[in-house]
């Protein structure tokens, strides 16, 4: 019977040694390695989201997540330049980077430089280039008589689908104009939900009363269905089972229209340079009606197959998998219509090998796979691992990662140095900062005892330490609303420093902060002598924000401490993003924090934040500090519309003195993002504007599987004698416990059992 | 019992529409619709209009709960909670607010990875709870059970993120011998499964050892256990023969209810090792104000206790037969 149960073990035993015995010896096996065997050695780049993107949709996209799906997969008319600095826009499914041209309201035509007042049209004319190609897509499939194939599809029909790679009949068509000018029509489209319709409807001509007519149009619809339903209507259910088309030709946008089959125009209401920026952006980008009309069939809409999640672009990636609940893959476009990698770049690009491959056909990549990783830790370890190919740099994971030189150079530390991993660095355009309510009887106001108070606490929140102890060193403190990179920037030069903050050190040329004691002093001019009003009492100063993350706490009491210097008391209003909305949509606070990410580099993009017909309580805009100075007004109106001149540069430099006097900001500072990747990712720099930038990028497979398979050696060893431990202890115990202890059945014999003992 | 299952079913008509309405009002005052538009809008641009413009698109630009607008049933089902939960009762779980996706068929898809990790952790770790349980409650008063009860309570005592991260740590990023995080489709989510698997076992242990301990001490000082032994039944027939089967009741209550919640999956195990199921799905909903998901997930919540209670009692009437369900 023993002898049986030996062989049994042993039975078992063998093939089970062997197996991990083989484990051990052939080379690449990694069984932490997180991928299947048959991507090995293949060019794929790995990457993480943290959290599934909610619209892929290019009327209705918008943020940097989805962004960086769909910039690979829809091509707009413009791109920014990949390696040049400043921030340049090129062609990207245009011809040639459109200009304006300039009609007064009589029709006649104005020079490029006339005033914004003298232009009643903007006209901007688009060619789009030849050849260029939608990536295969069964929306484009059409049976012998012309009509497509995936017509009225059933859900029987549709079994088996759940992705639009499991249809097997695709077909691609040519993108042209008209392509163009139905992506336009969308973003009036209340179903879509456009998220910058209100923007691009102050500008392109008719497109709000283009928007109203079709939203008349759809409440016409839902209002006869439910007369026709009677009580029993139920919008979401009515309109899954029979969803909503409406018919763009019912109304004429007199704002776009189409010039033969690759041109088309876009009229604009006024002067608006800026303009040429949102052709970057996949708003522009050519949508097929056909793909549109395939989605919006019920058995593909009940299967969440839609144009949200399966985008159809001309771009040089289509989307492969979409499942945002493990991971995205794009592949390359086999009908990309093709595109050559810079052969000209910013200074230093030539020396840091960005153009090596100059003139080569793009993309380099064959398959880029999102995973989903919503925790630090594990995107990071497996980072290091090898498994992604890049990463940012976490707050837990910074000291590992990034050390400061004495001179506050950033370098990576030996270990990432070992591992062959590259840091890039590049200034955000974006601002975060603090403000005031200029509403508030205590802190707002433009009289100078109200301004020296501001002043007074701006010079005491000392941002410098707040990006040490908060940031790890990774931002600029700001000295107006303009980061670096956008025009009007005046850097950390003695004329751009905020000088009722800051002192210009002549020896270091530097800006120095001001002292705390001329910070009091200043308060005190104000009429608060160490934090005090008139009648003796503290200064109270509420502070709202809807900060609830590990590092809430000691920001809120670095405010505190920092407000305490001054004598003046910082209450703490925390509350969940709602409150924080609807308090700032009321005007009901004191002091906030909040943050502007660009949407285009100009400086219009960040003033406007302070412009008086933006305010947040009396318009509802993304003036949240309600700040209302005619002068500024006057100048920004002179501003917006204006090309980058001197003149130009000259209204900036006035607008940022009214703006630093007044002080409705805390200026705060300027984020710098830290990037590594992997020594076998090559020609990555940097591109704080551009979304499509995986087409660049090249990657050295082989070398990524030798390096991850020398770093990913199984301990083994460890593992077996850790088990072999385990069961010793056990069997120790056991033999210990019969020894020792007899049966339960003896101990139970002598005494009660007790079922809490 | 059919009738008695009929009942309790009818009973369980009340509780989930009171579920329901709780749910929804809850979430209609703590989160007025106006906010779920702006946070689903997001940051910029979000104007009035386009709050309008949103509340229409979702059916939230009716009244709450009474339509003096409309007449007759129209007062009633012309409102965001009729609309939005009547649907549910033929489990019609509509479409998310965030991003439109059809919530019924997201909860199919996700469920398969939840159960693929909440199913092995629940057997392997019950049956390891009721082993060592059992070996504990065998060696009573000895060496073994002291160690055994400190190490369940040190166990039961640290939290289970420390189990997660120092298993990730060990396993995952030392030794090597698992992937970190991550999932895959199909039988290549074996080697994903293992880490979070032997993680849920083991911080689970203690807290299970030290319950069923306590079952089966109070079973082994019955008079059928000395009855089997004074027959001459060896030890191992003793515990797992007669004396397991009389501790099922306790067992089963313990056991049954959480079976159905198997579906829903592990919030943190899941977040922490990117596993796409319902406890992600969840999470995200709540981070990002999606009623709708919200409103399904505690809907499904609240059927699947009363199914989970159902179970149980019908469970009993298979481990007992004195136990008639009438």
């Amino acid at each position: 019977m023993k002898d049986r149960a030996v062989r049994g073990i042993m039975r078992l035993a063998r093939p089970a040694a062997c197996g991990v015995l083989l484990l051990l010896l052939v080379p690449g096996c990694t069984p932490n390695n997180p991928y299947r065997a048959s991507e090995r050695g293949a060019n794929i780049f790995y990457t993480t989201f943290s959290e599934p993107p909610k619209h892929l949709d290019p009327g209705r996209a918008y943020s940097s997540d989805e962004y960086d799906l769909i910039g690979q997969i829809y091509e707009p008319p413009l791109q920014y330049h990949y390696l040049k600095r400043p921030y340049t826009l090129i062609p990207a499914s245009a011809a040639e980077t459109p200009g304006p041209v300039y009609y007064d309201k009589n029709g006649k035509r104005l020079r490029p430089s006339a005033p914004a007042e003298a232009v009643a049209k903007a006209v901007y004319e688009i060619k789009i280039k030849k050849g260029l190609a939608y990536a295969a897509h069964p929306a484009f499939a059409k049976t012998s008589g012309g009509a497509p194939v995936y017509a009225n599809l059933t859900p029987d029909a549709a079994r088996g689908i759940n992705e639009v790679k499991d249809f097997p009949i695709k077909a691609s068509r040519e993108a042209v104009s008209g392509d163009f000018v139905y992506g336009i029509m969308r973003l009036a489209d209340p179903l879509v939900e456009c998220p910058v319709l209100p923007i691009l409807e102050k500008y392109i001509l008719g497109l709000k009363e283009y928007g109203d007519a079709l939203r008349a149009d759809l409440a016409e619809i839902r209002r006869q269905r439910k007369e026709a339903a009677g009580p029993a209507y139920n919008q979401d259910t009515d309109e899954r089972e029979r969803p909503i088309i409406l018919d763009y030709r019912r109304h004429k946008l007199p704002g776009v229209e189409k010039a033969g089959a690759y041109t088309y125009r876009v009229i604009l209401k006024t002067k608006y340079p800026q303009f040429i920026y949102w052709l970057a952006m996949p708003f522009f980008a050519p949508v097929p009606e056909e793909a549109a009309l395939f989605y919006a069939q019920p058995a593909l809409a009940g299967k969440n197959i839609t144009l949200d999640r399966f985008p159809v672009g001309t771009g040089p990636y289509m989307m492969d998998t979409f499942n945002p609940n493990m991971e995205i893959t794009l592949v390359a476009n086999r009908e990309f219509h093709g595109e050559t990698y810079p052969t000209e770049g910013g200074a230093g690009d030539l020396e840091a090998g960005l153009l090596k491959d100059g003139g080569k056909p793009m993309p380099f990549i064959e398959k880029i796979v999102f995973k989903l990783e919503k925790e630090a830790i594990p995107r990071w370890n497996k980072f290091l691992q090898g498994y992604y190919d890049n990463s940012g740099i976490g707050t837990d994971s910074f000291d590992q990662a990034v050390s400061i030189s004495a001179g506050g150079r950033a370098e990576l530390t030996g270990a990432m140095k070992a591992k062959g991993i590259t840091l890039t660095t590049s200034v955000r355009p974006s601002t975060y900062y603090a403000g005031f309510n200029m509403l508030d009887p205590a802190v707002g106001g433009y009289g100078e005892r109200a301004r020296k108070l501001r002043q007074a606490i701006s010079i005491a929140l000392d941002f410098e330490e707040y990006i040490e102890i908060f940031n790890n060193g990774r931002g600029i403190p700001a000295h107006s609303p303009l980061p670096p990179g956008i025009f009007g920037y005046g850097g950390r030069a003695e004329a751009a420093i905020d000088p009722y903050v800051y002192d210009w050190d002549p020896a270091r040329k530097r800006p120095v902060r001001k002292s705390i004691e001329d910070a009091r002093r200043v308060l005190k001019e104000a009429g608060y002598p160490e934090g005090r009003g008139a009648d003796g009492e503290p200064l109270v100063i509420t502070f709202d924000n809807p900060w609830t993350g590990v590092d809430s706490t000691p920001m809120i009491n670095w405010y505190i401490k920092r407000f305490k210097l001054l004598g003046v008391q910082l209450e703490n209003r925390t509350t969940d993003y709602n409150r924080f909305q609807e308090k700032m949509l009321k005007g009901n606070f004191q002091f906030f924090s909040w943050g502007w990410n660009a949407d285009y580099p100009d400086p219009e993009n960040f003033f406007f934040l302070l412009a008086s017909s933006n305010g947040k309580v009396k318009y509802q805009g993304e003036n949240a500090a309600n700040y209302s100075n005619a002068e500024f007004d006057r100048r920004f109106k002179q501003m917006e519309n204006m090309d980058n001149t001197p003149e130009r540069m000259g209204i900036i430099a006035e607008m940022t003195d009214l703006v630093q006097r007044d002080s409705p900001w805390v200026w705060g500072f300027h984020p710098v993002a830290f990037g590594l990747h992997h020594r076998w990712v090559s020609n990555v720099k940097p591109n704080a504007m551009a979304n499509n930038t995986m087409k660049y990028a090249r990657l050295g497979a082989a070398q990524r599987e030798l390096l991850r398979d020398e770093w990913n050696r199984p301990g083994w060893g460890i593992a077996a004698a850790a088990a072999a431990a385990a069961a010793v202890i056990t069997g120790g115990a056991y033999v210990l416990a019969r020894r020792r202890g007899g049966t339960a059945a003896d101990n139970r014999g002598h005494r009660p059992c007790s079922p809490t003992s | 019992m059919f009738s008695y299952i009929v009942r309790r079913i009818l009973y369980a008509v009340p509780i989930v529409v009171g579920v329901n309405c709780l749910t929804a009002a809850l979430f209609f005052y703590v989160n007025t619709p106006d906010d779920m538009a702006r946070k689903i809008l997001g940051e910029k641009n979000v104007t009035p209009a386009a709050i309008e413009n949103w509340k229409a698109g979702h059916g939230y630009n009716l009244p709450a709960f009474v339509n003096a607008k409309e007449s007759g049933l129209g007062t009633l089902t012309q409102t965001v909670f009729f609309q939005k939960s009547a649907p549910l009762l033929w489990l019609d779980f509509g479409r998310s607010d965030r991003n439109n996706i059809d919530i019924g068929g997201e909860i199919k898809t996700r469920m398969w990875p939840s159960l693929a990790i909440s199913v092995p952790i629940f057997i392997a770790g019950l049956a390891s709870e009721l082993f060592v349980a059992m070996m504990l409650a065998r060696w009573r008063g000895t060496l073994l059970d002291l160690w055994g009860l400190v190490a369940s309570v040190v166990m039961m005592s640290v939290s289970a993120l420390f189990y997660i991260i120092g298993g990730q740590y060990v396993l995952g990023k030392y030794l090597m011998l698992f992937p970190i995080s991550g999932y895959d489709a199909g039988v290549h989510s074996i080697k994903f499964l293992v880490l979070p698997v032997v993680i849920g076992v083991i911080s689970g242990v203690g807290s299970g050892v030290r319950f069923y301990r306590t079952v089966f001490l109070e079973e082994m000082g019955k008079d059928y256990i000395r009855t089997a032994r004074a027959k001459g039944l060896g030890e191992g027939r003793v515990l797992f023969k007669h004396g397991l089967k009389n501790a099922m009741i306790p067992v089963l209550t313990n056991v049954v209810v959480s079976i159905p919640f198997l579906f829903y999956g592990s919030l943190i195990m899941e977040t922490f090792f990117s596993v796409p199921g319902l406890g992600n799905f969840t999470i995200d909903a709540i981070q990002s104000q999606d009623f709708a998901i919200v409103r399904s997930m505690v809907y499904l919540g609240s059927i699947l206790y009363i199914v989970g209670l159902i179970l149980t009692d019908i469970s009993y009437t298979l481990v007992d037969p004195r136990v008639r369900l009438e």
